[in-house]
């Protein structure tokens, strides 16, 4: 059985839900005898909502409609990588080539 | 080969969630709609190649991560934040404990979390090291697994579980500092870590 400092090793790893069922029921055992452990989860489960509830903003009005309005001019290219390309010049209008 | 349209109407609805990110990574408005921009461009010049049924969320990440080392220059620098092998795992937490004990008593540490602003919480992440924002934005703002980050990030497992277990407990420790700014903590608490 694991014993504080393994939850603790552990804490991100099953609040990530990345440990394996093995460990998840182990962990799940320790926490409902150990209210020190189960705090210490409990909180950064907190802290974890608190971060993403806070990092949303509210999107810009109007970039959804350029972007719609860009695809118009656009054909998709097969074969064409979207994941590396040369730098685009941001500064002088789209990117792409018409 | 996903059909066009439906690509499209099923890509837009990631919008609102690409560009937070995309907020967090250029830490401004103007750069944050151009590279959103950029990257729903990429993906439809590029959607042939998506397979439909994979993770589309997860490919317009990549993409849009691309995009930003691309643009930015930003990546794979080495992350600069050498001083955290001292700060002890939980920093957060365990510092904000002793806090709690004395004044509202147990198991109310989570309500210590509401006090800080959303631009404290986003000023904590925007301050990380690259490769360390992307990790943790990722993983607790997004919600992918580690696979999927490996993925996006083109980087093994292992890489992306100690840039999240880093750049998490440098996100602490910034979060920690702003509560002593603003003297969330008592003097004992303040004048040990300030």
């Amino acid at each position: 059985m694991p014993d504080c400092n393994d939850v603790v090793r552990e804490l991100f790893a099953y609040l990530d839900g990345e440990v394996t069922l093995n460990v998840r029921t182990e962990i799940a055992a320790h926490l409902e005898g150990c209210p020190e452990c189960y705090e210490a989860l409990d909180f950064h489960a907190e802290l974890r909502n608190v971060i993403a509830r806070r990092c949303q903003e509210e999107l810009p009005p109007g970039l959804a409609d350029r972007i719609r309005n860009c695809f118009g001019t656009l054909e998709p290219e097969p074969g064409f990588s979207p994941f590396a390309m040369p730098p685009p010049d941001l500064g002088s209008g789209p990117s792409f080539r018409l | 080969m996903a059909d066009r349209q439906r690509f499209v109407d099923d890509a837009m609805e990631f919008m609102p969630s690409l560009y937070s990110a995309a907020m967090r990574l250029t830490r401004n408005r103007s750069d944050a709609e151009d590279l959103v921009q950029e990257t729903y461009l990429r993906a439809y010049r590029g959607y042939a190649g998506f397979e439909e049924g994979t993770n589309l969320k997860a490919w317009l990440y990549r993409i849009m991560t691309n995009a930003y080392i691309n643009i930015y220059r930003a990546k794979q620098r080495r992350p600069q934040e050498d001083d955290l092998d001292d700060v002890e795992d939980l920093y957060l937490y365990r510092h904000l404990s002793g806090l709690e004990a004395a004044r509202v008593g147990r198991s109310a540490e989570d309500e210590l979390l509401d006090w800080f602003t959303d631009d404290e919480v986003k000023g904590a992440l925007e301050a990380l090291p690259e490769a360390y924002r992307l990790a943790v934005l990722l993983a607790d703002v997004e919600g992918f697994s580690y696979k999927e980050i490996a993925e996006i990030l083109d980087v093994p497992i292992g890489t992306v579980m100690s840039r999240l277990h880093r750049g998490r407990k440098a996100m602490q420790k910034h979060l920690f500092e702003f509560a002593v700014e603003r003297r969330l903590l008592p003097e004992s608490e303040q004048t040990t870590h300030a």
